[in-house]
């Protein structure tokens, strides 16, 4: 549905006659020039700066920016790190856990309260209230909880199970598990409204039909609802994982990339290569990564939605 | 989402329906332990930290890491508390989010009721731009901030934050005026209204939900936001997360824990309350963000 | 094949009395319409014959056994829903044998039955679609024939065809009607629409606020109804009901009413014995536009017609008639007559009023008096 635009207007303002013309010209233009702007603006600091360090990513950038091109040498570079390779490790490990336990907690917690509950206005803050903190809020409270000296394992001791060990965060092995600890906790919440809304969508006659039809409650929910709720799935899995590629915050609150650079992510390798070890290039290079692990997953999730949905 | 007494038809039987209700609890728990931590043991004395339970009740109350966090403690190299960061923080947020909502919201308005050619492809651009991890921008970006003498200024911040949402802004309100009714404007404009004033006078009195949500989302992100504060501003621009963050990982001296939760939640305090205000809102920003299209 | 009996039903929600107390039975292969506005509880009292709902009291009976107490699977029962409730991730086939499968039917049989249900329905080709690449009749015809491979006692539909547009609506009602005739399965369905209740039904049921106001068959509900929601319920346009009086005439009694423009119009009433009781008292009168027509036009068969000059307000030709609109009792009185009379607004024509078909009701209780 086209809206014609421009149509002349005869404003009370406007004189007749050849002045109108401008007037009518620049109705026209008017939406395009309000548009421009934004579009301009976006074009530069999004695209332009993508294109900008991707440039950089082919240079031996240091603290400043230079233009000698090295060609692919800073990626070859990078898959030399230790640290990098760490990095896409934990992302891995992060990403996949985080991705599919916050699927299913947050499934079913959504079958659960679809269940007629009573208590739900009081649950749904709760569940949700995570989703409000900064992630720097919520690694101080996970940092103190886990940290053996004074969280859990200490209180643990205190409450009468003396041998009760829960040293994760302090063990370079494990301390990518807290992060996925946090991280479940901040978004799960968020996660099962997404489900909520999805399993409220389905039409109820469809479950009637299903209860005629003598579906017990599991097959209902396996062979009916849950694949009702693909679309639910993919938005869920498209939101996770792009917080999970650009998790930073959360990994500098809760252990700095330690111990020693055991969690670094691909967020923290970047910052610190770019800010503090003043390898411009190599930092580049890593957010170029960065960059095509989002679009791999954004990209084809964007046209799919946007030629479906586009009136 | 409808909070009235949910209306699917699936039954259950009484022994299932303690189990949920259990289970649901004990998730409730998961959810509140930090919080309920965090507040407990920001009233009590650094030793019965130290010596006690992190899970009890404080049996020494104080406030006083609530004032240290506030104004005393030590942040980087100054013993000011949080309060002027959280200044900082404030200066930042409200302009950016006013300005960002509203030029989402005129962007908005032409991207659905003033359609062109390649609205489409402009529109799918900006979409894309709420994806990017800004880890790729951070080096132009710093950049042009130094060219324009903005360089760790609050006013870098805010030009910042405001591109930066303005992708989401204009997702929030092209979504919504999508579905608000075009004849409307073609009603005014027969009556003679012009672009301004179409805007002014009809879609904008109407937007009330929709600015809501957008605000709350805006709000939230850019006061929560913590790496651009780290990459674009200096001591004296600093927002309360960066602030929080050195005040908590500060690896010399006694580290403070009463504090730290104080700290904690006083940085927390705004979006706490917006969500707590406005949940409903807030989860259909969340939503809206989300679920595309 | 069945017997379906409901006694004394009541369903309470909270603290709304949704059914109050309700009624009826329906013969084996007999098709019970419930019908009645929006919010009169007839989707409820289906819910619950379907088990979807529990009941606060009384019993449901089917074929001789109560039913209250059994989940909807083992009722022995096949619904078809408004919006066709198909599932959306399931081919045609895989919904129509879902039942099947929940029940354990081995797939050979399966096939079998959905094949044999496809071809009564002429949707043999559509098997392998999803209900979204099907159109809204089609999925209509595959929401039957799930309800049909199960071969249940009881046929149940709930407004199957108010999603339809009219033209598809009317194919789809004849379908319903001679997929009875065939199958002589008892049904019961639900509708808001009138016409729909009048063509498909043996036996009549309106409902109003969860009471049921009157059960028979369409002839009864039509020609007899209980009280004035019924009379005005049923019936396209609607019946006309005049205030009016009861006096002696000459005799007998005659029913009374004022005549715009002329004195009071005055017409004898066919069987006087009923309400020779009622002289001198306030009535509701009542007759159906097609027992108003022009003098020519009257039924011959009638024992009683009665010619008299009412003055014309609109006329709505409507092509294979014209209703003309007129003002008695201080009512607007719709009478049809014969599309050639040449009828002109604001003239005075001799109507002829068929007291035959006359209806009276008591003004305070709006049951019928006569």
């Amino acid at each position: 549905m086209s809206v014609s635009q421009g149509m002349p207007v005869a404003t009370d303002r406007a004189p007749i006659g050849r002045t109108s013309q401008t007037t009518e010209w620049l109705q026209r233009a008017l939406p395009k020039i309000v548009l421009a702007p934004s579009f301009a603006v976006v074009l530069v600091v999004v695209y332009g700066f993508i294109v900008f360090t991707g440039v950089l990513s082919f240079t031996d950038s240091k603290i400043l920016p230079s233009f000698n091109w090295v060609g692919w040498e800073n990626y070859a570079k990078l898959w030399g790190f230790r640290n990098w390779i760490t990095a896409l490790q934990n992302l891995a490990i992060f990403g996949s856990l985080y991705i599919i336990l916050c699927s299913v907690i947050g499934l079913f917690l959504a079958i659960l309260i679809d269940q007629k509950i009573r208590i739900e206005g009081a649950l749904r803050p709760i569940y949700l209230y995570p989703m409000a903190l900064s992630f720097i809020v919520t690694g101080t409270a996970w940092k103190w909880f886990l940290d053996p000296g004074i969280g859990l394992e200490h209180t643990m001791h205190l409450w009468g199970w003396e041998s009760f060990s829960f040293t994760w965060i302090k063990d370079g092995k494990m301390a990518i598990y807290c992060i996925v600890i946090a991280a479940i906790w901040q978004s799960s919440g968020f996660v099962m409204a997404m489900f909520l809304a999805g399993l409220r969508g389905v039409d109820n006659e469809i479950i009637k039909a299903a209860q005629i039809d003598g579906a017990s409650n599991f097959n209902l929910y396996r062979r009916i609802i849950i694949p009702i709720l693909r679309p639910a799935f993919l938005s869920v899995f498209v939101v996770l994982a792009h917080l999970a590629i650009k998790s930073y915050d959360l990994v500098i609150a809760l252990t700095n990339g330690g111990p020693g650079r055991a969690t670094e992510m691909p967020a923290t390798f970047m910052y610190s290569y770019t800010f503090t070890r003043n390898e411009m290039g190599i930092g580049a290079s890593s957010a170029v990564i960065m960059l095509m692990m989002i679009a791999s997953v954004i990209v084809p999730y964007l046209y799919s939605e946007l030629r479906g949905g586009k009136r | 989402m409808a909070h009235a007494s949910p209306e699917t038809a699936v039954r259950t039987n009484l022994a299932v329906r303690a189990l949920i209700y259990s289970i649901l609890i004990i998730f409730a728990v998961y959810y509140l332990l930090p919080l309920y931590v965090m507040l407990v043991n920001s009233v009590k004395p650094l030793d019965e930290i130290r010596q006690g339970n992190m899970m009890a009740l404080p049996q020494l109350f104080t406030i006083e890491p609530w004032l240290s966090a506030w104004s005393t403690a030590q942040i980087g190299v100054q013993p000011t508390g949080l309060k002027p960061y959280f200044i900082n923080s404030v200066l930042m947020v409200i302009p950016a989010v006013a300005i960002s909502t509203m030029i989402g919201a005129l962007n908005g308005y032409v991207l659905t009721k003033w359609r062109f050619r390649g609205d489409g492809i402009v529109f799918g651009l900006l979409l894309f731009s709420c994806f990017i991890p800004f880890q790729i921008v951070l080096i132009p970006m710093a950049r042009i901030l130094g060219l324009l003498g903005l360089a760790g200024s609050t006013p870098g911040l805010i030009l910042v934050h405001v591109v930066y949402g303005i992708g989401f802004s204009t997702l929030f309100f092209r979504n919504y005026y999508d579905a608000f009714p075009t004849e409307l404007i073609r009603a005014a404009q027969i009556d003679g209204a012009g672009f301004f004033r179409i805007f002014w006078r009809i879609l904008l009195p109407s937007s009330g939900p929709i600015i809501v949500v957008t605000v709350i989302w805006q709000f939230t992100n850019i006061w929560n936001d913590f790496l651009f504060g780290a990459s674009f501003s200096d001591v004296d621009s600093q927002p309360v997360t960066i602030a929080l963050n050195n005040l908590v990982s500060s690896s010399t001296g006694v580290k403070e824990y009463n504090v730290h939760f104080a700290g904690a939640v006083l940085a927390a305090l705004p979006t706490l309350i917006v969500y707590i205000v406005s949940g409903r809102y807030f989860v259909r920003g969340l939503m809206a963000g989300a679920v595309k299209g | 094949m069945a017997f379906l009996e409901i006694d004394n039903l009541q369903k309470r929600f909270g603290t709304v009395d949704v059914l109050k107390g309700i009624n009826l039975s329906v013969e084996e292969g007999g098709f019970l319409v419930l019908v009645g506005p929006s919010g009169c509880g007839k989707s409820t009292l289906l819910n619950t014959i379907a088990g979807l709902e529990s009941i606060t009291g009384g019993e449901i009976r089917i074929n001789g056994r109560a039913v209250n107490d059994l989940h909807p699977s083992q009722r022995d029962i096949a619904m078809v829903f408004q919006s066709y409730a198909l599932y959306p991730n399931m081919t045609v086939g895989q919904n129509i044998a879902f039942g099947m499968e929940m029940r354990g039917v081995p797939k050979a049989e399966r096939d079998k039955a959905v094949a044999g249900v496809a071809k009564t329905l002429q949707i043999s080709h559509l098997l392998d679609r999803k209900p979204s690449q099907l159109s809204g009749g089609q999925r209509q015809r595959v929401a039957m024939g799930r309800a049909l491979v199960r071969d249940p006692q009881v046929f149940l539909f709930d407004e199957p065809l108010s999603n339809l547009d009219a033209k598809l609506r009317v194919d789809m009602r004849t379908e319903i009607k001679r997929l009875h005739q065939s199958m002589k399965t008892t049904i019961v369905y639900v509708t808001h629409d009138q016409i729909e209740a009048m063509t498909l039904a043996t036996v009549i049921a309106v409902l109003k606020d969860g009471v049921l106001q009157q059960f028979g068959t369409p002839h009864e509900i039509y020609n007899n109804p209980a009280n004035v929601f019924v009379a005005d319920f049923m019936g396209s346009p609607a019946m006309n009901l005049i205030p009016a009086r009861i006096e002696a005439n000459g005799g007998g009694v005659a029913v009374v009413m004022s005549r715009d423009g002329l004195a009071p119009l005055q017409l004898k009433v066919a069987n006087d014995s009923k309400l020779s009781a009622h002289a001198g008292r306030e009535v509701i009168f009542g007759l159906r536009p097609e027992a108003i027509t022009d003098m020519s036009g009257a039924d011959r068969t009638s024992a009683r017609v009665v010619n008299a000059d009412c003055h014309v307000e609109v006329v709505e030709p409507a092509g294979a008639d014209t209703y003309v609109v007129t003002r008695l009792g201080g009512r607007e009185v719709i009478g049809r007559m014969r599309s050639d009379m040449q009828v002109a607004p604001h003239s005075t024509v001799p109507f002829a009023f068929n007291m035959d078909k006359a209806v009276y009701f008591d003004p305070q209780s709006e049951l019928r008096i006569a």
